[in-house]
Formats: C-alpha cells, sequence, structure tokens
C-alpha cells in the first residue's frame, strides 16, 4: 500500500511552520499509523534528513499522548487513539493530512508534537482531594453508590489526549475538565472540596486560553475513552451553583 | 485570556447568561407568535389583542415589556459575541483539514443567523411599529376615527404590508433563518444551564428542532396564507382612503385657469 502524506513540519515553537509532502511505500493493513510514521522516518534518516517528530509513548492506547489530527479527524479516522489506529482503515494511494493539534492552549513545540502542560495546570489547580487517608482502610467501609462509583469511574478513563480540544471548533477543554471535576465530585471523598474544585479548574481552564463550549459534541465524538458531554452538564450545575451558592 | 477571575466572570457562567436569556428570547417568539396567529380569526380578535397590548396598566406594560426585550437582546448579544471573539483567539491558527463529526449547520453558524435575525427585527419594527417602511402600514389608526384615537388597525396593516410578495418573501426567509438559529440554541440552552443528565440531552436535543419548526411555520402560515388570499383585507385601501377624504369633507376644486372654456373648443362636444 502506498500513501502520499502531507505533513505539517515546524522546526520550533517560534518557526513559522508549513507543509511537506511524503509518498511512503510498503504500508501494510495491520501497521499502526505510528508505525507507519515510523518506516517514513526510518526512510527520513537513511537519507540524512530530520525525522518527523510526535509524541508517543504506550503505543497501546493509554497514555494519550499520540496526538495528531488526520485528514481533519482528531486520531484519525477511527475512535481511538492514533497508535491505535491501523492503516486498514486506509486506501493505496490515498493523500492523508496530518497536523498538530491546533489551540493556543497547546503551542506547537516540534512537528507534530504540542505542549499540554496546560492540562496539568489545570489538574494542580483543583484537580486533586487533599484529604489525610492515613493507612488503606477497610474495603466497605466508606459506602459509595453504585450509580455513582460507575460514572466516577467513566469520568477516570479520561487519559489527557486533548482530542477534545483539537475536535472542538473553539478549542474548548470543557470535556477534559468535566471528566477531571466530575471524577473526584461523584466520589464521597471528593465532597468537601467539591465546590473549590470547580471553581478553581474552571478558572484555570479559561485563564489558560482555552475557548468556551458551544455545545456541538464534536470532543464527545472523537474522545477516545468515550467520555460523555453529560459531565459537561454536571460542570455546568456545579459551576453555575458554586458561583449563585458559595460553599465557603 | 478572561481579564475577570471572579467566577461570575467564568466561561460557564456567562454562557449560563447566554442560555437564560436565549430561553426568555424563545418564550417571547413563542408568545409572539401565538398572538400573530390571531389573525385567522375575525379582524376584531388581533385588534383587540394588540388594543389591550398598548393599553394595558395604562400603556406602561408595552413599555416595560420594550424595555425587558431590548435588555435581553443587548445582554445576549453582548456576552455571545465576547464568547465568540474569545474562541477566535482560541484557535490562531486552524486547520487545512477538519472533519467536524456530529455538529450541525445551525450550530456552527449561530453568530451569522443571530445577526441576520438582530438585523430581521430592526426592519420589522421600522416595519410594523413605527410603520416607516411601507405606504400600507402609514395609515394604522384610521377609519375608527376620533371616539378611539388610539385604536390600530392591525389586521388590515398586516394584510396589506403582506400582499407585497416581495415583503412576504422576505419576512418568510428571515423566519428560517430565525428557526436555524433556534434549531441549535433551544437544544444548547439545557446544556449549557446543566439541566441536562442521563437520558435527559436525547430528549432536550429535540426542544431546540420542535420550537424551530413550531416558531418557522406558524409565522410563515401567514404572509403564505395573505398570498395565498385567504385572509381578506378588513377594510380595502383604495376605500378606506376615500372614505377618509370623504369625512374630511369634499375638496375645494382645483382652480384650472379657463377649464369650462376647454370643453366648448372641442368639436362634437
Ligand atoms: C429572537 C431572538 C433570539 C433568540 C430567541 C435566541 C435564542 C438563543 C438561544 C436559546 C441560544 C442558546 C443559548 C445556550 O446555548 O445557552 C442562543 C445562543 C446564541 N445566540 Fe441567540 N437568540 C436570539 C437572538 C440572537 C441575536 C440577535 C444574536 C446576534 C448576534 C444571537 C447570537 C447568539 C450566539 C452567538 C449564540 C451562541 C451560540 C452557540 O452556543 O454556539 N442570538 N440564542
Ligand atoms: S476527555 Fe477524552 S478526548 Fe478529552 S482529554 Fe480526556 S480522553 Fe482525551
Ligand atoms: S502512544 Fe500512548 S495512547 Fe497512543
Amino acid at each position: 500500500m502506498k500513501l502520499h502524506l502531507k505533513v505539517w513540519r515546524q522546526a520550533g515553537p517560534q518557526d513559522a511552520g508549513r507543509f511537506e509532502n511524503h509518498t511512503v511505500e510498503g504500508v501494510t493493513p495491520d501497521m499502526s499509523f505510528l508505525e507507519m510514521l515510523d518506516v517514513l522516518n526510518d526512510k527520513l534518516l537513511a537519507q540524512g534528513k530530520p525525522p518527523i517528530a510526535f509524541d508517543h509513548d504506550c503505543r497501546e492506547g493509554i497514555c494519550g499522548s499520540c496526538s495528531m489530527m488526520i485528514n481533519g479527524r482528531a486520531h484519525g479516522p477511527t475512535r481511538g487513539t492514533t497508535c491505535q489506529t491501523y492503516m486498514r482503515n486506509f486506501t493505496d494511494g490515498q493523500t492523508v493530512v496530518i497536523e498538530p493539534w491546533r489551540a493556543r492552549a497547546f503551542p506547537v513545540m516540534c512537528d507534530l508534537v504540542v505542549d499540554r502542560s496546560a492540562f496539568d495546570r489545570i489538574q494542580q489547580a483543583g484537580g486533586y482531594v487533599s484529604v489525610n487517608t492515613g493507612g488503606a482502610p477497610d474495603g466497605n467501609c466508606l459506602p459509595v453508590p453504585k450509580d455513582n462509583s460507575e460514572k466516577a469511574m467513566d469520568a477516570a478513563q479520561c487519559i489527557g489526549c486533548g482530542a477534545c480540544v483539537a475536535a472542538c471548533k473553539n478549542a474548548s477543554a470543557m470535556l477534559f475538565v468535566a471528566a477531571k471535576v466530575s471524577h473526584l465530585g461523584l466520589l464521597p471523598q471528593g465532597q468537601p472540596e467539591r465546590s473549590r474544585r470547580v471553581l478553581a479548574m474552571v478558572a484555570k481552564m479559561d485563564e489558560e486560553g482555552f475557548g468556551n463550549c458551544t455545545n456541538q459534541y464534536e470532543c464527545e465524538a472523537v474522545c477516545p475513552k468515550a467520555i460523555s458531554a453529560d459531565f459537561i452538564a454536571r460542570m455546568n450545575r456545579d459551576q453555575i451553583g458554586s458561583t449563585l451558592i458559595p460553599a465557603e | 485570556m478572561m481579564t475577570c477571575a471572579h467566577p461570575l466572570c467564568s466561561s460557564i457562567v456567562r454562557k449560563g447568561v447566554v442560555g437564560v436569556t436565549g430561553a426568555l428570547l424563545i418564550l417571547f417568539v413563542l408568545g409572539h407568535m401565538a398572538g400573530n396567529l390571531l389573525i385567522f380569526l375575525p379582524p376584531e380578535a388581533i385588534n383587540g389583542y394588540a388594543e389591550f397590548l398598548h393599553e394595558a396598566g395604562h400603556g406602561a406594560l408595552i413599555w416595560l415589556a420594550r424595555a425587558g426585550l431590548i435588555l435581553l437582546f443587548v445582554i445576549h448579544l453582548g456576552v455571545t459575541i465576547a464568547l465568540k471573539y474569545e474562541n477566535k483567539k482560541a484557535r490562531p491558527i486552524g486547520y487545512a483539514a477538519h472533519d467536524p463529526q456530529v455538529s450541525g449547520w445551525a450550530s456552527r453558524h449561530m453568530l451569522l443567523t443571530g445577526i441576520v435575525v438582530l438585523l430581521f427585527v430592526i426592519y420589522h419594527i421600522m416595519h410594523f411599529t413605527l410603520g416607516l417602511t411601507d405606504s400600507s402600514t402609514g395609515w394604522r389608526t384610521l377609519v375608527e376615527g376620533p371616539s378611539r384615537p388610539h385604536y390600530v388597525d392591525v389586521h388590515s396593516m398586516v394584510v396589506h404590508g403582506f400582499r407585497d410578495p416581495y415583503i412576504a418573501s422576505f419576512y418568510i426567509l428571515c423566519q428560517v433563518v430565525l428557526g436555524l438559529h433556534l434549531w441549535h440554541g433551544g437544544s444548547s440552552l439545557f446544556q449549557s444551564l446543566g439541566i441536562n443528565r442521563g437520558p435527559w440531552r436525547a430528549f432536550t436535543a429535540w426542544v431546540g428542532p420542535v420550537v424551530a419548526v413550531v416558531v418557522v411555520a406558524g409565522n410563515c402560515s401567514i404572509p403564505l396564507a395573505i398570498q395565498a388570499g385567504c385572509i381578506p383585507a378588513r377594510i380595502d385601501l383604495i376605500s378606506a382612503k376615500a372614505a377618509i377624504e370623504a369625512e374630511k369633507g369634499p375638496k375645494p376644486p382645483m382652480p384650472v385657469p379657463g377649464a369650462s372654456d376647454i370643453n366648448k373648443a372641442v368639436p362634437g362636444h
């Protein structure tokens, strides 16, 4: 299988960047998208040219680092991370446009690599529970309703990949922040700081320069962990409630 | 991005303000449409309704409502434009290829449809409220005469207004644009205000489209019916004008010099 790539190349944060065309031959359907890029990079290295920089770590869909926009879709044509996207979803001779996440809050560092540390700073603003839990408690001494624990676990699936920001027309981080606010806000341990948490994390999100939600659910459609936009409604309730009736 | 760090200025609360003002504007649009549909009843219905609106609370009610509506519009507009400006800034470099998966046209063009609605509202006020744009609407306080000086013949005004095919088509077009705005807005507000939970989002997703279809169908039925000739005018414009002339008394005859001589001069008369 042969593919024509149109890849974004950018030497560094200050470089203007441009698209570069490459043809990759010998692609097999069972390769992952990253393996296809590895093939191209081997060729580039052999030619003494700089390889295409992209983030990757686990290559099994759990670290969330393999961010890239493929033909206008975050992580490519299937729902899942780029490392879990297989070349069988492409056709021989197809042209594939590969771009980095585009958001003011995610500056491009090099080629397809963006700086997602804005997410870390949002987490640091309130995405924790600051109680001293001591040793491991008895399994059932803190009852959690089944429904809540299920929902909290769904929210906790978020791997911070940033696909939601990338796919959103406004580069809004609402799905990520909603997942992080909700997975603690649904559990008893998260209750004492629930109000303070949402206010601090939303304030940080706004400050980092993400856009505002317009309820189009493009985030939900591309999220590799199927985080539901219902968590956004939940965060909206929490934020509006905590603003109108301050808890502390 | 935000200069004000107070939670009231947060993106979510401001979006909530858009939701609340949008919801109130939807209620107004629905109420206005219900009032408009009185045109299908005998003329006294809509004229009585208009009179009630103008007279209620010694004329205070209508000004209170107008002030409230203007305030809603200004807040809705101001906040959405600020949010939109921030959204543009949040992605300074766009994608060469972008393939949206689930969002519809209406949801992606809210500012455009909103601005068209705003321009339409301005025209609509100039047309029917102020009577500035159409010669058929300049005679609203006709006929009932000095006994009821405030009487507004809305029925005749609307029927004559929508007999013009250009005006009728323009109204229909603008209603469709308003419908597109409500298609997304009428559902979106439930998410912005955090009302959606569990299965609710699947239900509220229908509210916008249903409100949109109801508003477009209801409001467009009026110019369509008038164009089809289904709603006869309460009074005919020509004879009404003649009646007024008659009420004012006969015009003094125009002094045409030598007029009587002309007839005499024509042979055979
Ligand atoms: C009859 C008049 C109007 C009604 C009934 C109305 C209704 C609504 C509703 C219900 C929403 C959704 C709010 C939310 O998601 O929380 C909305 C959003 C919006 N409206 Fe309006 N609106 C009107 C006029 C306008 C005008 C004149 C503008 C002018 C610019 C405008 C611009 C917007 C924008 C930009 C949004 C945000 C859209 C988004 O979230 O993607 N609207 N409107
Ligand atoms: S919500 Fe989904 S798309 Fe967004 S960062 Fe988390 S896992 Fe990625
Ligand atoms: S490389 Fe870890 S999720 Fe793709």
